[in-house]
């Protein structure tokens, strides 16, 4: 990666052109437009010429570090292989052109895709039916919860405002009960990360909608009383939620549908091998039992609008882009291989974990699903942090480990593997953990002041929220 | 069982559980009760090749028709320049993550300055996010800023002339946040001010939500919105098609304090309604009240410029159960594609496509009512959208349409026919879809 310090604004001079417009061929412009509803001021818009535009965004793309790139052990996000025929079939030229509002007659092809997805989403997961219609994990959290609320009052059941969240859940999961008008109440966690039985009994009334989890956990730990929190869950009428986030160790193994869950989210480009993309488009498809399929949003696959639906979450049905990418990938998979998908997840985080937890503390120790959880070196004495050992890890050529989550521990280090890395490559990674735990305690200040190689070091992020500069301008060129 | 996505051989497995302490793969889920365990087989087609799944999708392909598309309606056909593709299939941008690690991901905190800056742009707003999901759910966003913005007011007014699926989703999110909605009457073909004016009274409303083009693709007039809003103590949101901010009056030039919409307009494929890229950017008052990620500049320890996530209190993730919303990642890609396509058009040919647009669509509009079977509803400027009463049967026009490959004359729920031309509808086009009205008996 090379350091390359322009933005487009930078390379823009008057009279350049990126485009290749028809000639106007008409007799109206929109000069026509009454003065009064027209902008004054011409856009400050970049005016470059094509190939130096192609150039800018390549040479940005180069400080970009993506999973074709290398190794990105980021736990809770799944960085697994995006394979390339996804992208192929997305970019096809017939499916681009549909419009959404066509009409259905004219779309059977997308419609057959809708269905197929979700009959296959529906026996991954034992769950009865799906909306594809959400654009994003959170997203699916928030139509989930909607359909939860729904469910509630169409039974007019009107008390059940209140959802429980353990203290080690996604941020987005508190979040996105807030946004839904639903108060939080936390369960505790049990020194292993799995959910405090005992604490929940006693938060369980006539005013729980619901309680929200993961499984496994974000320490990926399976919960193994989740039968029994399930039973107690549905003997005070309350609903269970089951954020996918976690689902990959479980392909080929477990379904939340037999878990008792009744609403889940799927994250499309964590198990089901979408592109990131930088951070979106991804797709977060919303799962349901029978009895709460009436709740799924508008518009639906089965083209109904039932009475008691959650309302309508999207401009129109969800990435479609995205959405064909999925299957696409299941397709290649099939019964057989998904079977292995899951397992091998598992095999990759325990080897990682069993092969570094000598150097770094490792808080639970026991197998764990398809991530783990380091608190920090284990060799303190340095005072070498979290931080410290994740930006040196830049130097090494690979991605860090998600930082500083959960917050059960000070120093959490949370690697994520996936099935799709090699022995080798996993061998390599644990050998670079192995040398920087070395450092730390020969040459910490190295590792204090490490990323030595990478484009930019150590951004000044407290800097950046003091004086927000969040656009371009004469100022910011100055910066 | 080799597979091209999983690189485990025989021997690696074998030495992988050796170091993991088990003795098969099947005792890593020693905890997963016996009886949670999926033991069947999955209801699954069997494992393709990848020339299979290219003819399962080339199959669906053939079952969807080849149309000519002569509606919006909140999805435009403009066209995508060759090199916006070409970069967004880099895989550097495209397999990435949120931008977390800002040494290795100054590439995409560089674009979203970019977009962020665009935005601003076009908007006349001081500061934007780094993208929202879509349109609608811009603008559902974009009322609970209003609300968590007031101490206490829970009431919003949006103009009944936006787009269906604006206000349904809007609909949704308020309902179940506990936001009070009421939406503010049409008057000839526009928001009515005297109504807006009549339901501010009460100065209990957190904030406004109008359209700069409404659901008839009409230009609205929004002169003494703004101050209507403020002085009964709302904010004043504005809900656009960016493209046509080229040449329209920006929300920040009417007094606008948030603008919002969908950036689909800036060449991306229609693609069956996504993936698109929303837009939400304020006044610098509203900074610490914009959902979603934001990219600011700084320095680094060697001085030179940077990019990282900024302002990160007031995302999700910080705030948890206190959050007004629940976004953290968006649209980035799109994102890219949307700043890449904005770098090539720049202010003359964003321009330029707004020239064609309107050109073709007046061109369109003038041909249609010349058939003698369309009569204006509404004498009010317009773009590249337009509706008009018919006197033919709507669904025998639509059929007629749809079978000589057109899809145009989108019924509204006011029973008009709604009609909408970009800057790839060319004329010949144009005069084969109207010789087919003309045909209609």
């Amino acid at each position: 990666m090379k350091y390359y310090d322009k933005l487009i604004f930078e390379l823009s001079e008057e009279g350049r052109c990126g485009y290749s417009l028809p000639e106007n061929r008409w007799e109206d412009n929109t000069d026509s437009i009454p003065s009064g509803l027209r902008r004054t001021l011409r856009p400050n818009l970049p005016q470059v010429s094509e190939p130096d535009a192609v150039r800018h965004y390549t040479n940005l793309s180069d400080m970009n570090f993506g999973v074709d790139t290398g190794f990105y052990p980021l736990g809770s996000c799944t960085m697994k292989y995006n394979p390339k025929i996804n992208e192929e079939i997305a970019g096809m030229a017939g499916f681009q052109g549909i419009h959404p509002l066509q009409p259905r007659s004219t779309v059977q092809g997308v419609m057959k895709l809708y269905g197929d997805l979700s009959a296959a989403l529906s026996a991954i997961t034992g769950m009865a039916a799906f909306t594809l219609n959400p654009f994003a994990g959170a997203h699916g959290e928030l139509t989930g919860l909607m359909i939860m609320r729904r469910y509630h009052i169409c039974r007019g059941d009107m008390k059940r405002t209140r959802v429980i969240v353990p203290d080690s859940a996604h941020g987005t999961n508190p979040a996105s009960a807030a946004v839904c008008g639903l108060e939080v109440v936390q369960v505790k966690s049990l020194p292993d990360g799995t959910i405090d039985v005992d604490h929940l009994k006693t938060l369980l009334d006539d005013t729980v909608a619901g309680i929200m989890m993961t499984n496994p956990n974000t320490l990926g730990l399976f919960e193994t009383r989740i039968e029994e929190i399930a039973d107690l869950v549905h003997a005070c009428g309350g609903l269970l939620y089951y954020d996918g986030a976690n689902m990959n160790p479980l392909l080929g193994v477990a379904r939340p549908g037999d878990m008792g869950f009744d609403i889940m989210h799927l994250n499309l480009h964590k198990t089901f091998s979408t592109p990131h993309g930088g951070g979106g488009p991804g797709a977060g498809p919303v799962g349901v039992t029978k009895r709460l399929e009436s709740c799924l949003p508008l518009p639906r696959i089965d083209g109904e609008e039932p009475e008691g639906n959650a309302g309508r979450v999207s401009g129109f049905m969800g990435n479609f882009g995205v959405l064909m990418k999925a299957y696409a990938y299941i397709l290649m998979l099939g019964k057989q291989n998904i079977r292995l998908a899951g397992p091998l997840a598992t095999l990759n985080a325990n080897y990682i974990k069993e092969s570094l937890k000598d150097c770094y503390r490792l808080p639970i120790d026991r197998v764990c699903k398809h991530e783990f959880v380091f608190d920090g070196l284990a060799g303190q004495s340095t005072g070498v942090t979290t931080l410290d050992v994740a930006k040196r890890l830049l130097d090494y050529g690979f991605h860090a480990p998600t930082v500083y989550f959960p917050l059960l521990f000070h120093q959490s280090i949370m690697i994520e593997p996936t099935e799709t890395e090699s022995k080798e490559t996993l061998d390599s990674f644990i050998e670079a953990m192995r040398k920087i735990a070395v450092e730390a305690a020969t040459d910490p200040d190295m590792v204090r002041s490490a990323p030595h190689g990478t484009p930019v070091r150590r951004p000044d992020e407290t800097a950046a929220a003091r004086h927000p500069v969040l656009k371009y301008s004469l100022t910011a060129k100055s910066i | 069982m080799a597979f091209a996505y999983f690189p485990h051989t025989p021997d690696d497995i074998g030495q992988m559980l050796r170091r993991s302490g088990v003795s098969s793969i099947e005792e890593l889920y020693s905890d997963v009760p016996e009886s949670l365990r999926f033991k069947g087989e999955y209801d699954l087609p069997d494992a393709m090749s990848e020339d299979e799944v290219r003819r399962y999708f080339e199959d669906l392909d053939r079952r969807n028709a080849r149309l000519t598309v002569f509606c919006g309606a909140g999805a435009y056909d403009h066209y995508t320049p060759a090199a916006v593709k070409h970069i967004i299939s880099r895989s550097e941008f495209q397999t990435a993550y949120t931008p977390y690690q800002a040494e290795i991901s100054q590439g995409t905190l560089r674009y979203i300055f970019e977009f962020q800056s665009m935005i601003c742009e076009l908007t006349g707003m001081d500061c934007a996010n780094a993208s929202m999901y879509d349109g609608p759910t811009s603008a559902a966003e974009a009322m609970l800023m209003c609300t968590a913005s007031s101490k206490k007011r829970k009431k919003v007014l949006i103009s009944s002339s936006l787009l269906p699926n604006v206000i349904d989703v809007i609909r949704t999110y308020t309902g179940y946040h506990g936001v009070q909605l009421d939406t503010i009457e049409i008057s000839d073909g526009v928001t009515s001010i005297s109504d807006l004016q009549l339901k501010l009274a009460g100065n209990d409303v957190a904030g406004v939500l109008v359209p700069g083009i409404n659901r008839y693709g009409i230009i609205e007039d929004l002169a003494g919105f703004a101050d209507a809003a403020h002085s009964a103590g709302a904010l004043l949101a504005v809900y656009s098609d960016p493209s046509s901010l080229a040449v329209l009056k920006t929300p920040g030039e009417w007094g606008a304090d948030i603008a919002c919409g969908d950036a689909q307009s800036f060449g991306v494929p229609l693609s069956f309604g996504g993936p698109y890229v929303g837009f939400l950017a304020c006044r610098m008052e509203l900074m610490r009240k914009l959902p979603g990620r934001i990219v600011g500049a700084t320095t680094d320890l060697d001085g030179k410029r940077s990019f990282v996530l900024t302002l990160q209190a007031r995302e999700q993730h910080i705030r948890r159960e206190k959050a007004t919303s629940n976004i953290c990642s968006n649209q980035s890609l799109m994102a890219l594609f949307v700043t890449v396509y904005m770098s090539l058009m720049g202010p003359d040919g964003l321009k330029k496509v707004n020239d064609l647009s309107y050109g073709g669509a007046h061109y369109l509009h003038d041909r249609l009512l010349e058939t003698g079977k369309f009569a204006e509803v509404f004498d009010r400027p317009f773009l590249k959208e337009f509706v008009l009463r018919t006197s033919i049967d709507i669904p025998t026009l639509q059929k007629a349409l749809l079978d000589n490959g057109f899809f145009g004359a989108l019924r509204t729920e006011e029973g008009y026919v709604s009609f909408c031309v970009t800057e790839r509808r060319t004329k010949a086009e144009i005069d084969a879809m109207v010789g087919v009205i003309d045909a209609i008996g």
